[in-house]
C-alpha cells in the first residue's frame, strides 16, 4: 500500500504555464524513491507542488489514502508530509535550537522539549552548535539542520530537493547515510537529485522525469547501468517503450 | 544650560519608539510601510477618550492626572484599535497583498490614512481635546531636570510595554513564528507556521502599541486628529534608524530621535523640531541604510 | 452668463494646473513605478522659487530680484528637479518604500521651511504680489480669467506633448521595461538607477512648473496651500484617470477636481454653517474611500487609452 500517491499532477508558477504536466508517482512505506531527470524537467516543481509551494491546477495528491491536494502548505506538515527545500532551508537569524523549536511548535507543548533533545541525540554535531546562529553554519551543517528540523515532528514522508547540492563528496556520503538510517526507522523518503549515482546507490526505486512527466520507473540499483537513463537525459528518447 | 532636554527627549523618544515598533513589525512581516500607523495612534487616543467618557470620567490617583479608569480605558482602546487594524487588513490590505505589488498596498495605506484622519476630524472636529485639564507640578529630580508624575508613570509604562514586547518576540511561540516568517516566508509555511495567525498577531501588537503611544501623547500633550500624522515621520525614521525588523532597534531609534528633537528644541528652536527626524533619516539612508541592527536585504 | 463663463475658465484653469501636476506624477509613477508621497513639497518648491525670484522687494523678506516670469518658471523647474534628483539618488538603490517615506519627509520639511523661514518665504504670511501674466487686464475679470486659461492651456499642452514624446522615445521604453521587470533593472545595475533618477527629476520639474504657474495665476502663495491634502488629491486624480496614461492623468484631474468642487458647493449649500468644517473633512473621507475602492476594483483607472493588466 503506497503511503504517498500522486496522480496526473499538473502544476506551475503562473496560470497557463504548467511545468508539471500530468506526473504520477507513488512511494511505499519505508522506501526511498529517487526522482531524476535533466534540467528543466520539473523535478523540483513536482515536489514543491506536493508540498504546497507551487500551485496545483490538476491531479491529486494522496497521503495514506487521504486527499491532501487542496490542503494549505502549512497544514501538510501536520498531515505528516515534511519537505526540505534545496536553498534557504533554515532560518539564518535564529539559533540552531530556535530553528528546531519553531518547527516543533506544532507539537503539543509537553512534547516539544523532549523531542528537541531526541533530535539532538541523533544529530550530535547540531547539539554542539545549538546556540550558534544558523546562518553561520557551513553548508553541510545547514543541510543537517534542515533535515533534523524536518524530522522533529516525526513525519510519515520526508521529501528532499537536491540535498547534495553544494556539498563535498564526503558530506554527500554523510547526508545519504543519514537518509538510510531514517529509512531504517520506517520513514518514506522521496528524493529529487542531480547526483544520480549517489542517489541511486541508496534508493529503492527511481523515476526519471522528462518534460514534466515521469518517463521511466524502475528499481534504483539497476537504473545506473541502464542505457535508458543516458538516453532520457540526453533526449534521445522521450519515453521508455 | 539645563539637562531638561534629556528628560524631554526620553519622553518624546518613548512615544516615538512605541509607534516605531508597530511600523517595523508591519514592515518586516507584511513587507510594506503602513502610512496609516500614525492614525492608529490617533484613533487609539480618541477611543480611550470615549471609553473614559463611558466610564464616567477618571478621578486622579495620587499625584497623577488620571486614575484607574484611564488605564482600563487604554486597555479597552488597545483592543478596539486592534480591531480597527484587523478590519482594515481584511477589507483592504490583504486583498491588495494577494495581488503582489507591495507598493500598491503602501498607496492604499496612504489613502486609508487620509480617510481615517479626516473621519476623526469629522467626528471630533480638529480642535484639540484633553484627558484632563489638571495642571501638574513638575518635581525636581536632580541635574536641573524636572519631571511630572504623569511623565514618570508613562515612562514606566513604556518600559513595561517594551520589555513585554521584547520577551514576547524572543521567547514565545508566536514571537518565534513571527521572526521565522519575516526571515523566510516560504520555509515558514513548510515548517507548519500558520501565516494568517502571524499576520493577525502583527496587526494586533502594532495597533495596541500605537494606541498606547497615542494615549501617552494624549495625557502628556493633547489629543487631536492630526496627532498621528505629526509623529509619522519620526516613527518611520526611528524604525529605519534602528534597522527594519528589529524591535530593540525601533525603541533605540525612537530614543535617539526623541533626544535629538529635544536637543534641537533647546538649542536651535522649537519650530525646527520636525526637521530633525528628516535629517536623521537622510543621514541613515545615505550612510548606513540597514540601520543600527538591521541586516542587508535578502 | 458671462460670469458663468468666467467661472468656467477659472475652474478649468485650476483643474489644468492639477492636471499638470498629475502629468508629472504619471511620469514618476505611471512610467517609472516610483511612489511619491511628497508631491505637495515639490509643487511648493516650484511656487516659492518663482515667487521669490519675481516679486518686488518686501519688508523682512528677500526679494526684489525682478526676474521675468518665464525665467522664474525655469528656475522653479530646475530647483524642483534638483530636489527630486537628490531624493532619488538617496533612496533609489533601496526598497521602493524608502522613496515614499523620504518624499513624505521632503514635503514635511518644505512645509516647515515655508512656515518658519520668514526671511526667505514670508513665513505664515506667504508671498504676495506675484506678477501675473497679462497683468494689464487684471481689472476685467472675465477677460483676465480667459487670458490665464490660455496661458495654462498652452503650458499644459506643451508639457503633454513633450511627455508623450518622451514616453515613446527610447528613454521612455527603457523606463517602462524597468518598471515591468525588476530583474532587468538589477542586471542593468547602476544604469537603471540613473534612468530612474532622471525620470523622477523630470517629474519633479513638471510639478515645480505647475506650482510656479499656479503661483502666478493666483498672485499669492502661503504654506497652507501645500498640505498633504494636495498630495492626496493628485494621487486620487492619477488613480481615477489611469496611471501610465498622460491622457488619463489630465482627464482624471478634471474629473476629480469637478467632484471636489461640486461636493464642496453641495456641502456649502446644504450643510449648516457650523458644520461646514466637518463637511470638508467628510469630503476627504469620501475621496480616500474612493481611492481605495478604485485600487481594489479598477486599478487601471477610467480614462487610460490602453488596457493594462495590472
Amino acid at each position: 500500500m503506497s503511503i504517498l500517491q500522486v496522480r496526473e499532477l499538473v502544476a506551475g508558477y503562473e496560470p497557463g504555464l504548467s511545468i508539471v504536466k500530468g506526473a504520477s508517482i507513488y512511494a511505499a512505506e519505508a522506501e526511498i524513491v529517487v526522482i531524476l531527470g535533466p534540467n528543466g524537467a520539473g523535478k523540483s516543481s513536482l515536489i514543491k507542488a506536493i508540498a504546497g509551494l507551487v500551485t496545483i491546477t490538476g491531479g491529486q495528491v494522496l497521503l495514506d489514502g487521504v486527499d491532501i491536494t487542496k490542503v494549505p502548505a502549512h497544514l501538510k506538515i501536520r498531515a505528516g508530509l515534511a519537505f526540505v527545500p534545496q536553498t534557504d532551508n533554515i532560518f539564518p537569524l535564529m539559533t540552531v535550537a530556535e530553528n528546531l523549536a519553531v518547527a516543533a511548535g506544532i507539537l503539543p507543548r509537553a512534547q516539544t522539549a523532549a523531542r528537541i533533545d531526541e533530535v539532538f541525540v541523533s544529530f550530535p554535531d547540531l547539539a554542539r552548535q545549538r546556540a550558534l546562529m544558523a546562518g553561520s553554519l557551513s553548508g553541510g551543517q545547514r543541510q543537517m539542520l534542515a533535515v533534523a528540523r524536518a524530522l522533529i515532528v516525526r513525519p510519515r514522508v520526508l521529501m528532499l530537493d537536491e540535498p547534495s547540492a553544494g556539498l563535498s563528496p564526503k558530506l554527500v556520503e554523510q547526508v545519504f547515510a543519514q537518509l538510510c538510517d531514517i529509512r531504517q526507522a520506517g520513514l518514506t523518503i522521496v528524493l529529487v537529485e542531480q547526483n544520480a549515482r549517489a542517489a541511486l546507490a541508496i534508493g529503492d526505486r527511481a523515476y526519471v522525469l522528462v518534460e514534466g512527466r515521469e518517463a521511466h520507473e524502475g528499481p534504483a540499483r539497476t537504473l545506473w547501468n541502464d542505457p535508458i537513463l543516458a538516453d532520457l537525459y540526453l533526449g534521445q528518447r522521450r519515453h521508455a517503450s | 544650560m539645563t539637562l531638561q532636554f534629556l528628560l524631554d527627549g526620553l519622553i518624546a523618544g518613548s512615544m516615538i519608539g512605541l509607534g516605531a515598533i508597530g511600523v517595523t513589525l508591519t514592515y518586516s512581516i507584511l513587507r510594506f510601510s503602513n502610512f496609516a500607523h500614525g492614525d492608529f495612534m490617533a484613533w487609539g487616543a480618541y477611543a480611550a477618550l470615549a471609553v473614559v467618557g463611558v466610564l464616567g470620567g477618571s478621578t486622579p490617583m495620587g499625584p497623577l492626572s488620571f486614575g484607574l479608569p484611564l488605564l482600563l480605558a487604554m486597555v479597552a482602546a488597545m483592543g478596539l484599535t486592534a480591531l480597527l487594524a484587523l478590519a482594515l487588513d481584511a477589507l483592504l490590505f490583504a486583498r491588495l497583498r494577494a495581488r503582489g505589488q507591495s507598493i500598491i498596498v503602501v498607496m492604499a495605506s496612504f489613502g486609508a490614512s487620509m480617510a481615517l484622519r479626516s473621519l476623526l476630524e469629522f467626528l471630533f472636529t480638529s480642535q484639540p481635546t484633553y484627558f484632563s485639564r489638571a495642571i501638574q507640578m513638575a518635581q525636581p529630580v536632580g541635574f536641573g531636570m524636572r519631571i511630572t508624575a504623569d511623565q514618570g508613570a508613562l515612562l514606566i509604562l513604556t518600559l513595561v510595554l517594551v520589555t513585554g514586547m521584547h520577551l514576547f518576540v524572543q521567547r514565545s511561540r508566536r514571537g518565534r513564528e513571527m521572526r521565522a516568517y519575516s526571515q523566510n516566508p516560504a520555509l515558514a509555511q513548510v515548517v507548519g507556521i500558520d501565516v494568517a495567525a502571524v499576520v493577525r498577531a502583527t496587526w494586533v501588537i502594532g495597533a495596541a502599541l500605537a494606541c498606547a503611544s497615542g494615549v501617552m501623547v494624549g495625557v502628556l500633550v493633547q489629543i487631536r486628529p492630526l496627532m498621528g500624522l505629526d509623529l509619522l515621520l519620526p516613527i518611520f525614521a526611528a524604525a529605519i534608524l534602528g534597522g527594519i525588523g528589529s524591535v530593540p532597534g525601533a525603541v533605540l531609534g525612537g530614543l535617539i530621535i526623541g533626544l535629538s528633537e529635544a536637543a534641537a528644541v533647546q538649542f536651535v528652536g522649537a519650530e525646527w523640531r520636525a526637521a530633525v527626524a528628516f535629517v536623521i533619516l537622510m543621514a541613515v539612508l545615505l550612510v548606513r541604510p540597514m540601520g543600527l541592527f538591521g541586516v542587508a536585504e535578502r | 452668463m458671462i460670469d458663468l463663463l468666467g467661472y468656467g475658465a477659472f475652474f478649468l484653469s485650476t483643474a489644468l494646473i492639477f492636471g499638470l501636476i498629475t502629468l508629472g506624477l504619471n511620469l514618476q509613477w505611471g512610467l517609472t513605478g516610483l511612489f511619491n508621497v511628497g508631491i505637495a513639497g515639490f509643487v511648493a518648491i516650484g511656487a516659492y522659487t518663482s515667487a521669490i525670484l519675481t516679486t518686488p522687494e518686501a519688508v523682512d523678506r528677500v526679494g526684489g530680484f525682478g526676474w521675468p516670469i518665464a525665467a522664474g518658471w525655469g528656475a522653479a523647474m530646475i530647483l524642483a528637479a534638483a530636489a527630486a534628483a537628490f531624493t532619488g539618488y538617496a533612496t533609489l538603490r533601496l526598497r521602493s518604500d524608502y522613496l515614499a517615506i523620504t518624499t513624505f519627509g521632503v514635503a514635511v520639511v518644505v512645509q516647515l521651511v515655508a512656515l518658519n523661514a520668514q526671511g526667505l518665504t514670508g513665513g505664515p504670511f506667504g508671498v504676495a504680489f506675484i506678477p501675473r501674466p497679462f497683468a494689464g487686464v487684471q481689472d476685467q475679470p472675465v477677460l483676465f480669467n480667459f487670458a490665464n486659461l490660455g496661458v495654462i492651456l498652452v503650458v499644459t499642452l506643451v508639457t503633454y506633448l513633450a511627455l508623450e514624446h518622451l514616453s515613446r522615445s527610447p528613454w521612455g521604453r527603457v523606463l517602462r521595461a524597468l518598471r515591468e521587470d525588476e530583474r532587468a533593472a538589477v542586471s542593468l545595475g547602476k544604469n537603471a538607477r540613473s534612468y530612474r533618477i532622471q525620470a523622477f527629476a523630470v517629474g519633479g520639474a513638471v510639478m515645480g512648473l505647475a506650482g510656479a504657474v499656479q503661483a502666478h495665476f493666483i498672485g499669492f502663495i502661503a504654506p497652507d496651500g501645500y498640505l498633504p491634502t494636495l498630495t492626496f488629491q493628485v494621487w486620487a486624480m492619477l488613480v481615477v484617470g489611469g496611471s501610465g496614461s498622460n491622457r488619463g492623468a489630465l482627464l482624471g484631474a478634471v474629473v476629480v477636481w469637478a467632484i471636489w468642487v461640486g461636493s464642496g458647493a453641495l456641502a456649502a449649500a446644504v450643510v449648516p454653517p457650523d458644520w461646514q468644517a466637518r463637511a470638508a473633512s467628510l469630503q476627504i473621507v469620501a475621496i480616500g474611500v474612493m481611492l481605495c475602492l478604485i485600487l481594489l476594483w479598477r486599478p487601471q483607472g477610467f480614462f487610460s487609452a490602453r488596457r493594462r493588466l495590472k
